[in-house]
């Protein structure tokens, strides 16, 4: 960056990707230079993902040209880009489970060629992630590791194989405040020692905490391309990601707190894997509240969804107004009014490949008026199907429309649709925004105080604390399947939640040096 | 060059249709081309089947007799396929209703000189019952212990076979030879030519009232499918098992359910082939139309009418491939179809690109 016009690391030019129906990419421009960090941003569908996919060899163009160091190139797949020094960090990670970091980096590579000198290789890692701060031991099986610590293998992977060029995408929805900041740093050593960075992300905070320049993706066109984050602000980029104006601060109604309608004793799980995954959990959520918890991935805090849910099998007592319903029928929860948002919204919370009308359908098909007697009204199932397609917007060529088509925020939005539809007494939500555009995080936030006011007793489960801040009344903080902390939301400091998320204790949390994570919170 | 697949996100409503009838004339002309090598000629060994299984009234009824067993089991296995349950038992289960069905005449469980109008609903009865437990062993063991149906219900076709070897060798042996004493008349499904006394014109036609439960078990199982609580918990489970759990539905109780009804399906093709043509239970009863039954539900995309018309494909084939060769030609036949489905299923899922990239790097 010593030239005043330095010949971009990696440069787009005129990219042009369709899919059926869907421009993806319209003649997109992008240029990353040597030493920076370049973010882009863009809400779910504004081709983000294509672009990057375009960029590491996953996809082909339609027509554009990609120049590396300013010399064309096309890339065939994703081993030539990594040769040719550019790597990507994928959301889902790629790791052996049952193999060492060592292993797990070595894989793939052609050297060593036969015999595994692990000390060497070891070492070498050990220097790399010396240099850029990437705590990990090389020694360590992947399943003994983190979610953080396993993205620092991932990274690794890339450092070893000479990458210059990283890819980040969303490298932050998996983690605590305290691993954001170290991943911040080690991004910014990696950009010091010349390499340089894509971090996409749809979070505003935390883009114009890391990023040198932003471009702004919009339905499959810049909309920003390569601003300085000094020549911009958060309302401006959240403009030029939606089109409009968003509303930053959520309107809460004064907290009236109801009786008890979920009450949660003693409750112990194990995950799927066998292991325990929740220790004595005890809780309660009155009507009209909404309790956060805050956790990292892999607490427990999916489990006890489950367990809440029916889903999974426990010991210990989950009540609704009264009624067990764990270890029980989930048909028992569904009729005590327990409606479930579940994170995996393509495999269990809708059937792909079954109509948006059969989806909708999904929790009362079995009650009038669209059952008669064995019976399916068909003309009944539509009228409700179609009445809820337009009460919640959900774009959708047709009820008749199957469900994998969807977009992700639409989605959501039908599974809302459909949970609030029965009349819920308790809501169980699960990263009910994670992955959203702007516009959809808005709605759902919408619906769950909706919710609230209409006197539901909500958990929300999330992984980005500031949804919770800005939505719960009580903040429970989950460690290793134990509720570790519990603050009512005005209480909440997001460093002592900070350090109870990784194991501290509060008396760790030391509030007059707020983090950088406190910095980049949303606007409260 | 390099051929890749991609996922099609959108697949127009007339492409399974199209691709499946696509198969099916890949399929002939891949046999044609393995008749002209072996020295035959395809174009004669075609018209020859049509000829053979279409070509006159009677042929036609002969045609829609062998029809008739593929259709009971094809639907067995198109009810359990829907659901992801991979059913191979459908063999098994036909013989055990064939058992069933026998034992109502030779045990015997209805005195002699019963009336037919008693003695084949007892029959069917008995052959749905004896097919549905026949099902409802992989269905409970799969339920309840996970055990995969496909290793059961396989092995419980070779039981079933020597269960009916048993009783035709053993007990219900008529003499010595590998066969029973023929049922009473009254243990014959009526057929066309019973009503040629009054309309000449059916004499010799041998289609029997087994067609018709099958296109009556058509019929109710795609109502049922289609318009039910019940299909519509079947099309959830098998699209999605965790969402349907996730809806409150208890899927270890469905699979039991649907492995019975399967059972029974077949079973019924069981009794209908003992009563309405084979009229005795013998250890060959089954050419192995549970096994072809797997090739039509898939023909048939587990669409229960249309199971009835790929049925009678495959009962032309049967009937008519015997005539140019026992057993090699047609069975060749079903199994370049079979692969040819298979085929045009990786079609519909994906999309074919040809890359022509120069790598680079």
């Amino acid at each position: 960056m010593t030239t005043a016009a330095p010949v971009p690391a990696l440069e787009a030019r005129g990219i042009v990707k369709t899919f059926p129906g869907v421009v993806a990419n319209d003649h997109v421009d992008f240029d990353l230079r040597t030493g920076e960090i370049h973010a882009l941003l863009g809400e779910n569908g504004a081709g983000k993902s294509t672009l990057m996919n375009i960029l590491a060899g996953l996809y082909r163009p339609d027509s554009g040209e990609l120049r590396l160091d300013g010399r064309p190139i096309v890339f065939g797949s994703p081993r030539e880009a990594i040769a040719a020094g550019l790597g990507m960090v994928h959301q889902h990670f790629t790791l052996v489970p049952s193999q060492t970091v060592t292993e797990n980096v070595l894989l793939g590579l052609s050297k060593p060629r036969f015999w595994l000198r692990a000390g060497r290789s070891e070492e070498q890692i050990g220097r790399l992630s010396a240099k850029f701060g990437l705590r990990v031991d090389p020694r360590a099986k992947i399943w003994q590791l983190s979610v953080g610590e396993q993205q620092r293998v991932e990274i690794l992977k890339l450092l070893y194989r000479e990458a210059r060029i990283l890819i980040m995408d969303e490298p932050t929805a998996v983690l605590a405040p305290q691993e954001i900041n170290e991943l911040f740093r080690t991004l910014r050593s990696m950009t010091a020692d010349g390499r340089s960075i894509v971090f996409i992300s749809h979070k505003l905070g935390e883009v114009m905490a890391i990023a040198d320049r932003i471009t702004v993706m919009r339905r499959g066109v810049v909309t920003a391309a390569g601003i300085a984050v000094a020549d911009t602000s958060r309302a401006d980029l959240a403009r030029r990601m939606v089109g409009r104006e968003i509303i930053d601060v959520l309107e809460r109604t004064p907290f009236q707190p109801g009786p008890v309608v979920l009450a949660v004793r003693d409750v112990t799980a194990d995950n799927d894997r066998g292991l325990t995954a929740l220790r004595g959990v005890s809780m309660d959520v009155r009507a009209g509240e909404i309790v956060g918890i805050a956790a990292v991935a892999g607490n427990g805090q999916n489990e006890l969804a489950e367990v809440i849910t029916a889903l999974r099998p426990s010991r210990g007592s989950v009540t609704i107004g009264g009624t067990e319903v764990a270890n029980r029928p989930v048909a028992i929860a569904i009729r005590e009014g327990v409606a479930h948002v579940p994170e995996d919204r393509t495999g269990v919370g809708t059937s792909p490949n079954l109509s948006v009308a059969d989806n909708l359908i999904m929790k009362r098909y079995h009650d009038a008026p669209i059952a008669h007697g064995w019976f399916v009204d068909d003309a009944a199932a539509r009228g409700i199907a179609q009445g809820l397609k337009d009460e919640y917007d959900i774009a959708a060529p047709s009820i008749d429309t199957e469900a994998r088509l969807l977009s992700g925020g639409n989605i959501q939005r039908l599974i809302f649709a459909r949970e609030i539809d029965t009349g819920p007494r308790v809501m169980v939500a699960v990263h009910p925004t994670r992955g959203l555009d702007v516009g959809a995080i808005e709605a759902v936030h919408r619906v769950l105080l909706e919710r609230r006011q209409a006197g539901t007793a909500i958990l929300l489960i999330s992984e980005d604390l500031d949804e919770i801040l800005a939505l719960a009344d009580r903040v429970d903080v989950m460690y290793e399947g134990r509720i570790v902390g519990s603050f009512p939301v005005a209480d909440a400091d997001i460093g002592t939640i900070g350090l109870l998320m990784t194991g501290g204790t509060a008396a760790d949390a030391d509030p007059a040096t707020p983090t950088d994570a406190t910095a980049t919170s949303a606007g409260r | 060059m390099n051929l890749r697949l991609e996922p099609r996100t959108d697949t127009p409503r007339w492409f399974p249709a199209t691709a499946t009838i696509g198969a099916l004339v890949v399929a002939f002309i891949l046999s044609g081309f393995i008749i002209w090598l072996v020295g035959g000629d395809p174009i004669r060994s075609f018209t020859h089947i049509m000829v053979a299984a279409f070509g006159s009234v009677g042929v036609i009824s002969d045609t829609l007799v062998k029809a008739t067993p593929l259709i009971l089991t094809g639907l067995a296995c198109s009810l359990a396929f829907r659901m992801h349950l991979w059913n191979i038992g459908a063999e098994g289960q036909f013989l055990l209703g064939a058992w069933g069905a026998s034992a109502v005449v030779l045990v015997p469980i209805l005195p002699a000189g019963t009336p037919a109008i008693v003695v084949i609903p007892v029959m069917m009865l008995a052959g749905a019952a004896a097919g549905g437990a026949w099902g409802f062993i992989p269905g409970i063991l799969r339920a309840r212990l996970g055990v995969s149906e496909i290793i059961t219900t396989l092995m419980l076709n070779y039981v079933a076979l020597f269960w009916i070897q048993y009783w035709v060798f053993g007990p219900w042996s008529e003499g010595g030879f590998q066969q029973t004493r023929p049922f009473p008349p009254e243990a014959w499904l009526p057929r066309l030519t019973d009503l040629a006394a009054a309309f000449p014109v059916l004499g010799g036609l041998t289609v029997h009232l087994g067609l018709i439960f099958g296109i009556l078990a058509a019929t109710i199982m795609w109502v049922a499918l289609e318009r039910t609580r019940w299909g519509y918990e079947i099309r959830l489970i098998g699209d999605s098992p965790s969402a349907a759990r996730y809806a409150g539905i208890d899927i270890g109780r469905k699979i039991v359910v649907v492995f019975v009804i399967s059972g029974a399906l077949a079973g019924l093709g069981g009794m209908s082939e003992v009563g309405g043509v084979v009229h005795k239970l013998q250890d060959q009863i089954s050419p192995g139309y549970g096994f072809t039954a797997i090739i039509i539900a898939y023909l048939a995309r587990f669409g229960p009418f249309r199971v009835i018309v790929a049925s009678i494909l495959f009962g032309a084939l049967i009937l008519a491939g015997r005539e140019i060769q026992p057993s090699g030609v047609p069975a060749m036949i079903q199994g370049i179809i079979l692969f040819a489905l298979i085929g045009s299923d990786v079609l519909i899922r994906y999309r074919i690109r040809f890359d022509r990239h120069l790598a680079t790097a």
